[in-house]
């Protein structure tokens, strides 16, 4: 394979971490729930989630499987079906709202207001149409222009993400490609329409880890280059920390904690953040015995009342009361820094942080 | 892909090959009197002998086989009292029974299997896809319900009650004769029309189930949802993106299901009276015509094998990732 020259994660400028911050937000999630009804009772998938987030910025969305995350990015895209969702609260995409749109309104903003790629690019492509029919598909459902301009664009997308030889490789099936190359298109085909806002969905989840350096670099040479607003989701510490601007830590359909990288990954404030570190093995050194978070999520059919983390939290008894199980702590700054908020009872989780958490890290 | 063919065609033949052999083996061993058949209730012993020396069926079993193969390839001569008959390549005998070339009696009966089949077909993949379609993208509605247990009905109802039932109570439809499709395309259509609505119902069932699973299956795929964050229309979300691919199964099936059709439509055409094929055979056995069954054989074998290289050679055709070079 003929890419270019593979970049070591570490030097990659991070220039667009200081950029953008005090913006106009271009993406506001203001108290999203989503709900599924099935039979056994209400699927709570997304409580009451707010963030926002503005052009040139990068937020990574980290949870485990099932905290909320795909969905409530699959809800800024209107990709629930809305015979089995229920969506309620506000998402604005470039001061539009997004919850309660027509099924053609939702088209006319998919691909052109925010675009998405998706974990798997092998399932993701379809396989009996080219790569180059599939991201002209794209172009032409917002572009009225013929097929021999959209295949130009096409060709020229391709190249831009770093595809060698596009005019020919316009032709081939996504079999004929590389996992990393059909990554590269999917992002090809997402940002044909210039979205001013980006969805990746674990983008690099599928993908070895040389490769998955290269997704990450082109993601933000693009964004550089498009000036839009990325929305990254991972479960991956090690990509947020190379990638994010912000973190916003979810656990069972709620927002946890939420802030700048350097602050969330340095000095975190909620129990389950800190139990996230503790359970990335440390690559050199000693050996040492990982320090996992006991219990398992909860269903998001009966979400524990109170703080959700409560049952499976090692430090609940020092809240005085019965706090944890009864109340549910809003999403607040609770240090100096008014960037930078968690969802937690605990009074000095800085101090707690620094005397209980930190000395197991590696 | 030439190559590939080829290739195919050979083991084809071979396949063709045995089937001959073990279908005339069973037929040899079986008890029968052909010449007695032929020679008819007022037989001399003199006239039996003559009708069997001049079939050949004194001969021993492998030159029997031998004459038969050989006048497939060039042709055969029939010595009848003296009067020498030639029957030219590919040349299946003559039939006992009805004294005439089988490749005559093949010859009309394949169009009106053909007619029957192909007709049915039409009917049950137009019927079966839509409603495949339509019941797996509102599942779990009633109208999905009300599909699927429809399907269920009509498939558990044996293909040949479903033609008499057809028979007896659709006597609105025109009366069901063959009239070849060259002479006259509106009487050849009309007089099909019953069989091809039995056909057509019996299979539409089947073909909307494997239609509804393949498209659930179909739209559940992450590129599904890839081609609806495009921002294209629904529709064409579901029947280009979609359907496409929930068609190269269907597709498969449709293949070897057309093959066993057109090799047995006998209730059809029995039920329907319509020479085809599958009459003719179940004739043929009533009265041990041996060429004429063994005629029936070639037929069926001939068109199983050239079905499945068809359905492979189409499948390439479907799914890229199984294009050769």
């Amino acid at each position: 394979m003929s890419e270019q020259t593979v970049r070591a994660p570490q030097t990659v400028i991070r220039t667009a971490r200081t950029r953008g911050a005090n913006e106009e937000p271009y993406l506001e999630v203001d108290d999203l729930q989503v709900q599924f009804p099935t039979a056994d009772g209400m699927v709570r998938a997304v409580q009451g989630l707010s963030y926002s987030l503005p052009l040139r910025r990068t937020l990574a969305i980290v949870g485990e499987s099932g905290s909320g995350k795909s969905v409530s990015s699959m809800a800024v895209m209107g990709l629930h079906d809305t015979k089995t969702a229920r969506i309620s609260g506000s998402i604005k995409v470039g001061g539009t709202q997004i919850v309660g749109m027509s099924q053609q309104e939702l088209q006319k903003f998919r691909g052109v207001g925010a675009s998405m790629i998706f974990q798997d690019p092998q399932s993701s492509l379809h396989p009996y149409f080219t790569i180059g029919d599939q991201i002209m598909e794209s172009y032409r459902a917002h572009h009225n222009v013929t097929k021999r301009k959209a295949k130009a664009r096409a060709i020229d997308m391709l190249g831009r993400v770093g595809i060698p030889n596009p005019t020919r490789r316009v032709d081939n099936y996504p079999h004929e490609f590389s996992g990393g190359m059909r990554q590269r298109a999917m992002i090809a085909m997402a940002l044909v329409n210039d979205p001013k806002l980006l969805i990746a969905d674990e983008p690099t989840t599928a993908l070895d880890v040389t490769v998955q350096a290269q997704i990450l670099d082109l993601i933000s040479d693009l964004q550089r280059d498009f000036g839009s607003a990325v929305v990254f989701i991972t479960h991956d510490l090690g990509v947020v920390a190379e990638i994010a601007d912000d973190i916003l830590v979810m656990y069972a359909g709620n927002a946890i904690e939420h802030g700048p990288v350097d602050k969330i990954l340095g000095s975190p404030q909620h129990p389950y953040t800190w139990g996230l570190l503790e359970s990335i093995p440390a690559l050199s050194g000693e050996p040492q015995p990982l320090h996992p978070i006991p219990g398992s999520p909860p269903s998001l059919l009966a979400v524990p009342n109170g703080c959700a983390f409560h049952p499976r939290c090692e430090y609940r008894e020092r809240v005085s009361g019965d706090l944890c199980r009864t109340l549910k702590p809003d999403l607040v700054s609770r240090s100096a820094d008014p960037g930078r908020k968690s969802r937690c009872h605990l009074k000095e989780p800085d101090a707690v942080f620094r005397t209980d958490v930190l000395p197991r890290l590696p | 892909m030439l190559l590939y063919i080829l290739r195919r065609l050979l083991s084809a033949f071979s396949v063709v090959v045995v089937t001959l052999v073990a279908s005339f083996a069973l037929f040899f061993l079986a008890p029968s009197d052909p010449a007695g058949v032929i020679c008819g209730p007022k037989c001399t012993p003199d006239r039996l002998h003559d009708i069997e020396s001049s079939l050949g069926l004194d001969q021993p079993a492998a030159k029997q086989l031998g004459l038969y193969m050989k006048g497939i390839v060039l042709g055969r001569d029939y010595d009848q009292g003296g009067t020498v008959q030639h029957c030219s390549a590919p040349c299946l005998g003559y039939s006992y029974s009805l004294g005439q070339p089988v490749t005559k009696l093949l010859g009309a009966a394949l169009p009106v299997t053909i007619s029957i089949v192909l007709g049915g077909a039409l009917v049950y993949l137009t019927i079966g896809i839509l409603a495949g379609t339509i019941a797996a993208q509102v599942r779990g509605t009633p109208l999905d319900r009300i599909t699927v247990g429809t399907t269920m009905v009509v498939n558990s109802i044996p293909y040949f009650v479903v033609a008499v039932l057809v028979a007896l109570y659709a006597t609105f439809l025109p009366h069901s004769e063959y009239h070849p499709f060259l002479d006259n395309p509106l009487l050849w259509a009309t007089g099909l029309l019953s069989a091809w609505l039995t056909l057509g119902i019996t299979n539409a069932a089947a073909y909307s189930r494997y239609a509804r699973a393949s498209m659930i299956e179909s739209l559940g795929q992450d590129f599904v949802r890839t081609a609806r964050s495009k921002g294209i229309s629904e529709r064409r979300v579901v029947y280009r993106h979609g359907l496409r691919a929930a068609l190269t199964p269907v597709a498969t099936i449709f293949g070897i299901d057309l093959a066993i059709q057109l090799t047995g439509a006998i209730f059809t055409e029995s039920i329907f009276g319509l020479p085809g094929i599958g009459l003719l055979t179940l004739r043929a056995f009533g009265k041990y015509d041996l060429p004429v069954l063994m005629g029936g054989v070639l037929v069926g074998a001939v068109v199983l094998v050239v079905m499945n290289l068809v359905v492979d050679i189409v499948y390439t055709f479907l799914d890229p990732r199984v294009r050769l070079g």
